[in-house]
């Protein structure tokens, strides 16, 4: 059984967190997430132009970036992370270009070698799967797929051919960390795709509070939050660690009873 | 040479791609608008009645044809080849970047969007934009790195003028670059109503084609006036390349013609060795703003900072058809620096009574470069993508002249 088999075979939903790599001290940011309860770990690979990213994740990859991280940096942080956490799924996620610059047969390799169990790139979708998804795939590491709002019902068969490990429903067509979306629509839109895969549905893209996340979890398999954690790492810089486990545990706790309170 | 095409003129294929070039590199949220984009492009193509609004307002608005301009005094200084200009600087607005703005919101104004975005560097294009927008009564959003904000005052003032919102972009450096990735920041969160007009070749199919498409009007009119002008095709033509829509613009028309030479100019900044703009002579293939294309990027892929005099040719990358036509060699690409760019700005106005922007003066320094090697029965047009008003400060500055 894969980590996200396992993961998502539990009773409950999951709790997806996302943090830039190189932003603040990561290999304690990313035992903070795991010890506050964190089911999966979305890795960000920094990236000079990120373009679906708003001012909080942005700010995120420049601070990194300005720090000096390597595409290296982000694989050993990966691979280290793996050795310390063999049970956790981990995801890197981020843009094209530095996912292809050496081929995508290099990326997929090193994924594979690191422990990496899946893949987001934001800029890829499935027209030009060709670029990265049959390395990824002969590499043995899931290609995440990304649904949103404007995912018609012609489009959907297409997003979720080749498609592994979980999909990603980003709620609201903009960038990362700023609306919410309604519920109602949320609902009507993971039940849409649950209809049309057998994969887990996340749901992210302005989830901020336990409150909010509490209630997309009562619909879907597992709920994604990013900027929230960017911005605890930009107010506490290297000792954001026991902020980021506090925060994830209220998340957590909110997230895995979502289910229980609803029933 | 057995793989090249029978034609230079059939891309791209219909996934939009130049070879390994183009494509549709964007976010999953975008890719149905795209879609729905080509869809309505291929029925404008289909219908007369588009075609037959696009030519009025270039011949009425923009005021086209353009002049082709035989400078005899600066093709007797040079010594060599006869030198053409043609005269993109007379359009409406100053430059070639009109011709692409009538097209692209006539297609907003089809596919019923009410809201006009664009990107801009030195600000030409915001300017085309806003005034496109003007002209059909549409609310206009122009963003614009910051740092060209502040030195681009005058067309910041004449874009607000027209109307047009003008967003100074404070992400990144601050430049055309992270302009564009506001823009499309922007138009992800607002798809269902906006419109967002790409100024150059570049982005995600089908802007490349469809801008290529639009600016092709340049060659067209040049082929039809050197025939008239001197009974046959020119030896040789030149244009200076960022993006590249003059380019290709004037381009298109004659890759197919084998006899034509053609040369694109890229802007080589402080030289290849020091900063520049020169995707091709320094950069290598890669993805960014919906593309795969040559950009200037660093071992991991990580995009580096353009430079060059010209703001308009200040960007890390190049529409994916030049990328194409470099590979296969049917366009050679030569750089310029802006010292040569700077004498020849100054060399046409004072030879020819042309104030040419910088951009083009970067086609104007190869033609110096090369003229003098040809024969003086060989013919040269060189593409006088746009005027210089907008850049006296920037001239005048790197003079050392005080206005």
């Amino acid at each position: 059984m894969t980590r996200f088999a396992a993961t998502f075979a539990k009773p409950r939903p999951a709790l997806v967190t996302f943090i830039t790599a190189g932003d603040g001290d990561t290999a304690a940011n990313l035992d903070a997430l795991v010890a506050g309860g964190a089911d999966v770990i979305e890795l960000g690979m920094p990236f000079t132009d990120p373009m679906a990213d708003g001012p909080a994740i942005q700010a995120a990859n420049l601070r990194s970036l300005a720090k000096g991280t390597t595409t290296a940096d982000t694989f050993a942080m990966a691979a280290a992370f793996r050795k310390r956490h063999p049970d956790t799924p981990l995801v890197l996620m981020g843009y094209a270009n530095p996912m292809t610059i050496r081929g995508a047969d290099w990326f997929a390799a090193e994924c594979a070698k690191a422990g990496v169990d899946g893949v987001i790139c934001v800029d890829i979708p499935s027209e030009e799967d060709a670029e990265i998804g049959p390395a990824l795939r002969a590499a043995g590491v899931d290609l995440i797929r990304l649904a949103t709002p404007t995912t018609d019902a012609a489009r959907l068969p297409d997003v979720l051919n080749g498609a592994g490990g979980f999909l990603y429903y980003v709620s609201v067509a903009g960038i990362t960390g700023l609306q919410q979306a309604a519920q109602a629509s949320i609902e009507d839109a993971v039940a849409r795709l649950k209809a049309a895969t057998d994969l887990p549905v996340a749901v992210g893209f302005g989830v901020r509070t336990p409150e909010q996340a509490a209630q997309i979890a009562k619909v879907a398999d597992g709920v994604v939050v990013g900027s929230a954690f960017i911005d605890i790492i930009a107010e506490h810089g290297d000792a954001a660690a026991p902020h980021v486990e506090a925060f994830t545990r209220t998340l957590a706790d909110a997230i895995h009873g979502a289910k229980e309170i609803a029933a | 040479m057995t793989d090249l095409p029978n034609s230079f003129r059939t891309g791209p294929d219909e996934r939009g791609h130049f070879g390994q070039f183009g494509g549709r590199y964007v976010a999953e949220t975008l890719m149905p608008l795209i879609l729905d984009l080509e869809r309505h492009y291929r029925a404008a193509q289909a219908d007369p009645a588009f075609k037959a609004e696009f030519d009025y307002l270039l011949k009425h608005y923009v005021g086209r044809p353009s002049p082709l301009w035989f400078a005899e005094r600066l093709t007797d200084h040079l010594g060599g080849a006869k030198i053409y200009l043609k005269r993109e600087d007379l359009n409406h607005t100053g430059a070639h970047k009109i011709n692409n703005c009538i097209g692209q919101i006539l297609l907003a104004k089809r596919m019923g969007k009410t809201k006009i975005i664009a990107e801009t560097g030195a600000g030409q294009h915001g300017v085309a934009t806003a005034t496109v927008a003007a002209l059909f009564g549409l609310p206009c959003t122009i963003f614009m790195g910051a740092v060209d904000v502040a030195r681009q005052q005058p067309n910041v003032f004449r874009m607000k003028l027209l109307g047009a919102e003008v967003v100074a972009v404070e992400s990144g450096a601050k430049t055309l670059k992270d302009a564009m990735n506001e823009a499309l920041r922007h138009w992800v969160a607002n798809v269902h109503d906006t419109f967002y007009i790409i100024g150059t070749v570049a982005g995600p199919h089908p802007y490349p084609e469809l801008v290529r498409d639009f600016q092709s009007v340049i060659g067209d009119e040049a082929k039809a006036q050197i025939l008239e002008a001197e009974g046959r095709l020119p030896d040789m033509l030149i244009a200076p390349v960022g993006g590249g829509s003059n380019a290709i613009g004037l381009f298109h028309p004659f890759l197919d013609d084998e006899s034509v030479e053609i040369v694109g100019v890229e802007a080589a900044g402080e030289g290849l060795d020091g900063k520049h703009a020169a995707s091709l002579a320094g950069g290598r293939p890669g993805i960014l703003h919906g593309n795969k294309t040559y950009l200037l990027q660093d071992e991991d892929g990580q995009i580096t900072e353009a430079h060059s005099i010209s703001a308009g040719l200040d960007y890390p990358g190049i529409g994916p058809e030049h990328s194409w036509l470099h590979e296969i060699g049917r366009v050679r690409y030569e750089p310029v620096t802006d010292a040569e760019a700077l004498a020849s700005f100054q060399k046409l106005t004072k030879l020819e009574g042309i104030i040419p922007a910088l951009e083009s003066a970067h086609a104007i320094a190869a033609a110096e470069r090369i003229a003098p090697t040809l024969g003086k029965d060989k013919v040269m047009i060189v593409n006088c993508s746009g005027r210089g008003d907008k850049d006296i400060f920037t001239v005048a500055d790197a003079l050392g002249v005080e206005l």
